[in-house]
């Protein structure tokens, strides 16, 4: 409710500042922005964090992109970048695209349709010898592509091996940008080159990224901006008290947590902070080729203890949102309605009556207070996930289960889940784009790399690729909300809840939408301009 | 005295041989490599895509072959690429090298210019309010952690002067040194300036009560020659030990401060080169300070000869 309010007020603001004539956009001026830590590399494509998208992807342009002027991602709202129009054939099989001519890239190389085809061939794997991406975590999402045609320089269309809706919110994506190709993976990774409204001009590891003004823009007037400075700041507390004392213009993303949102409102009275849902849901990771989770009753008892709420209110003081597999509503486009949401095991309005019927299950296994089920509770040895981690282990106590925490070193995660090395695992997962085929291929679909636990239901997978080709959004809501469900009765990845934070700005800082689901798609900062 | 030189030099050279292999197992120990890191960090565990990068990054190699690639390059000059930013290994760790220095530096040199005087007054002046004060203060510079009172001093600097220091490489020349090394640097040297201020007092108290301090009050020497001339002195030599000891444990401290002041230093590119399991920084950094403390012990030992004539080595 008080998050429904947030978005209402916001929207509010924002056609107001849209809509007077007394907002005329300003020229120049440096946006100093504070970062949370070194980002792996500049490769957008090669990585899956918004320390990366949120940074780099001013630098970039997309086919298409979704509205920066709109709060919610979503199919219609979805506007040319390079593309200056789009057509799907008959079929639904064929996306064609029209570029815009006269782009140049930041290196004053001309841009062409064989960029948008090197580009996704090197990400979906197709041209094995490319060497502009070394490592692809969305190689999924265009799993469906068949082939990429270029139809002289400015055109260039998709071929789909079926009807895929979604592609198009895909490339849309903050993590959909294209690449040169006469770029080379290095470059990409250290000092890249796009034709986005600003060029990276240094990329200095603990200390401060740069991009300044592309003059070339393809867009006539803008950016606003003359420059963007990232200041890399690891320690949270430094980076509040920067902001707080006006250094920097603008906090990194969601990095203003609900208990800090008062000191930093009581040292900045000024300050514009704005909650959002990150579309980044705590879930837990269940071994179930392995003893004891392999038993369906096990899992069953497990999830039954859950409290969501209690969740929510140690985590982000109660404002973290309760949904299943996909972002609920009023933020999410797809998530399930909140009557349909309690009827899901993990989501029951009545823990204790839940409580009570796990505890009959485990009873019936021979397990009680005094003869407890010992586990083990791996999770990243970071603060985010072993929070949670220790929740859950006091809701498993409930239940005659009692938890053991295994923080595990970053470094070796994915490799101790993929190697089936743990019992139960409290992992974070953060979805890119508000579409179920995003979140259902990488995270459920039995062939994904990121489907951790190796989830395998054929008859998911088949339902997934069911709405996936599915065109009416009605008709692919109802088919999604199923999957919701089967996903939650075969405990696949129990959802805990989807993290709402704050983004915070000085009142100079104008043009700053913040869309509600999701926070990787709105980063360009073309439309950003400060008023001094 | 030829023959000891030489047998010095064989045996830092040794020295130096054992570390490179120790720091080289010690980093290939340690669970994960690089390949592990990048693939994670993107939140997949293929292991195709892992072999892709262990093979273009070379650490798919017998380690032997790697350790010989390493120590070759080295005796070239060329200390490699580093995994993570890809830029070379040199590139990125000398300009940081300046930074902690002056940091260390400008730590002890606040440490020293609060420690010792103060240390004294605390002396001379025991058991007065003064004294006791100066006593708590010391106390709690030796048992603030570094980090909270990093935090503490920089919640002070919004609140009184509504900025905080921020490094910014382009901003060159001493007085900007010390506008955003100043504070950092304090904070650092206050616990050693405690430690330095106990350690004054209680030596000065010691000399104080010598025989030779009364005579010279009883010849009418006045209190500031007896204390500082006289009694200082002599105080000093344990103090200076330690000031020698605490310089090698600032670079701990160091690690700490850099991180809640956001300074670029070495100290704390270290600490995450060595989460990134970047093997050419942490290699080529931990070496670079294995050859300084040694060379630094083999100049004190032949500063040693050279000043005192009484000491001898057998050839």
């Amino acid at each position: 409710m008080r998050l429904g309010m947030a978005f209402a007020a916001t929207s509010l603001a924002v056609f107001m500042t849209t809509a007077s004539p007394a907002f005329a956009q300003k020229a120049g001026g440096t946006l100093h922005i504070s970062h949370r830590e070194n980002p792996p590399s500049a490769s957008i494509h090669e990585e899956a964090t918004i320390s990366v998208v949120s940074t780099f992807m001013a630098a970039f342009n997309n086919l298409v992109v979704f509205d920066p002027k709109e709060k919610t991602n979503s199919p219609d709202h979805i506007i040319g970048d390079l593309a200056d129009s789009w057509s799907w054939d008959a079929s639904k099989t064929k996306l064609t695209f029209k570029l815009h001519p006269g782009v140049k890239w930041h290196d004053g190389k001309p841009f062409t349709a064989k960029d948008v085809k090197c580009t996704f061939d090197a990400v979906d794997g197709a041209d094995a010898k490319s060497d502009l991406v070394r490592k692809s975590p969305r190689k999924i999402w265009y799993q469906n592509v068949k082939d990429i045609t270029v139809n002289g320089d400015l055109e260039v269309t998709f071929e789909l091996k079926r009807p895929q809706s979604s592609l198009l919110s895909m490339l849309a994506s903050g993590y959909s940008p294209i690449y040169a190709c006469h770029a080379n993976g290095r470059e990409m990774r250290t000092k890249p080159i796009g034709t986005g409204p600003f060029k990276v001009t240094e990329f200095k590891r603990n200390e401060v990224i740069k991009l300044v003004k592309n003059k070339d823009y393809f867009k006539k007037g803008k950016p606003y901006l003359d420059a963007i400075e990232w200041k890399i700041v690891p320690n949270r507390s430094t980076r509040m008290l920067g902001f707080q004392s006006g250094q920097f213009d603008m906090t990194f993303d969601s990095d203003v947590s609900f208990p800090m949102l008062k000191d930093v409102m009581d040292q900045k009275k000024d300050a514009v902070c704005e909650a959002r849902a990150t579309a980044v849901s705590s879930n837990i990771l269940i071994n179930r080729d392995a003893p004891p989770f392999n038993n369906p009753e096990i899992r069953r008892a497990m999830v039954d203890t859950i409290d969501v709420k209690a969740f929510s209110q140690i985590l982000s003081q109660g404002h973290d949102l309760d949904g299943a597999a996909m972002l609920p509503p009023p933020a999410g486009k797809w998530g399930m309605p909140k009557e349909m949401l309690a009827t899901l095991p993990g989501h029951a309005a009545d823990v204790e009556k839940s409580r009570a019927e796990a505890r009959k299950i485990m009873e019936k296994l021979g397990y009680s207070a005094s003869n407890p089920l010992k586990i083990k509770i791996a999770t990243r040895n970071i603060a985010i996930y072993r929070d949670p981690a220790v929740i859950l282990i006091d809701q498993l106590k409930k239940v005659y289960i009692e938890g053991d925490l295994e923080p595990i070193d970053s470094s070796v995660w994915y490799n101790k889940i993929a190697k089936k090395d743990y019992q139960l695992g409290m992992n974070l997962t953060g979805v890119a784009v508000d579409d179920p085929d995003v979140n259902f291929y990488e995270n459920y679909y039995s062939t994904s790399e990121r489907n951790y636990t190796g989830y395998n239901n054929p008859e998911v997978d088949k339902l997934i690729d069911q709405q996936s080709a599915e065109t009416d959004v009605d008709k692919r809501k109802k088919l999604v909300w199923e999957i919701e469900k089967k996903l939650a009765e075969d405990v696949a990845r129990p959802t805990i809840g989807y993290n709402v934070a704050n983004t915070c700005w000085d009142p100079k800082v104008k043009g700053v939408n913040l869309q509600v689901n999701s926070i990787y798609n709105g980063w360009r900062f073309e439309d950003y301009w400060l008023d001094k | 005295m030829g023959a000891y030189l030489i047998r010095r030099l064989l045996l830092m050279a040794l020295t130096l041989f054992g570390m490179s292999v120790l720091i080289f197992v010690m980093l290939r120990l340690v669970p994960g490599d690089i390949a592990d890191i990048l693939t994670n960090a993107s939140g997949i565990s293929d292991a195709k895509e892992k072999a892709k990068i262990a093979h273009e990054l070379g650490i798919d190699q017998p380690i032997l072959v790697q350790y010989g690639k390493w120590i070759g390059g080295l005796a070239h000059g060329d200390l490699g690429y580093a995994y993570v930013s890809e830029q070379p290994a040199l590139d990125e760790i000398l300009p940081r090298i300046p930074i902690s220095a002056k940091l260390a530096g400008m730590a002890l040199f606040f440490a020293v210019l609060f420690g010792l005087p103060l240390g004294v007054i605390s002396a001379v002046r025991q058991n007065t309010r003064l004294d006791y004060l100066l006593r708590v203060v010391s106390l709690s510079g030796l048992s603030l952690p570094s980090f909270w009172l990093g935090l503490l001093v920089l919640m002070a600097s919004v609140q009184w002067f509504g900025m905080i220091p921020i490094y910014d490489a382009d901003r060159t020349g001493f007085w900007a040194s010390v506008s955003m090394l100043g504070l950092p640097a304090m904070t650092v040297g206050f616990r050693s300036s405690a430690l330095i201020m106990r350690l004054t007092r209680s030596s000065m108290l010691e000399v104080l009560r010598q025989d030779y301090i009364r005579t010279a009050r009883s010849k009418g020497a006045s209190i500031v020659a007896v204390n500082f001339k006289h009694a200082l002195r002599n105080a000093l030599l344990p103090v200076v030990t330690v000031i020698g000891i605490e310089a090698a444990f600032l670079v701990g401290g160091l690690i700490v401060t850099e991180t809640v002041f956001n300074i670029p230093g070495v100290a704390r590119f270290l600490v995450e080169a060595i989460l990134w399991r970047d093997y050419p920084i942490v290699q080529n950094l931990v070496m670079l300070i294995a050859v300084v403390v040694v060379t630094i012990n083999f100049l004190v030992d032949m500063a040693y000869m050279a000043l005192d004539p009484r000491i001898k080595f057998a050839d």
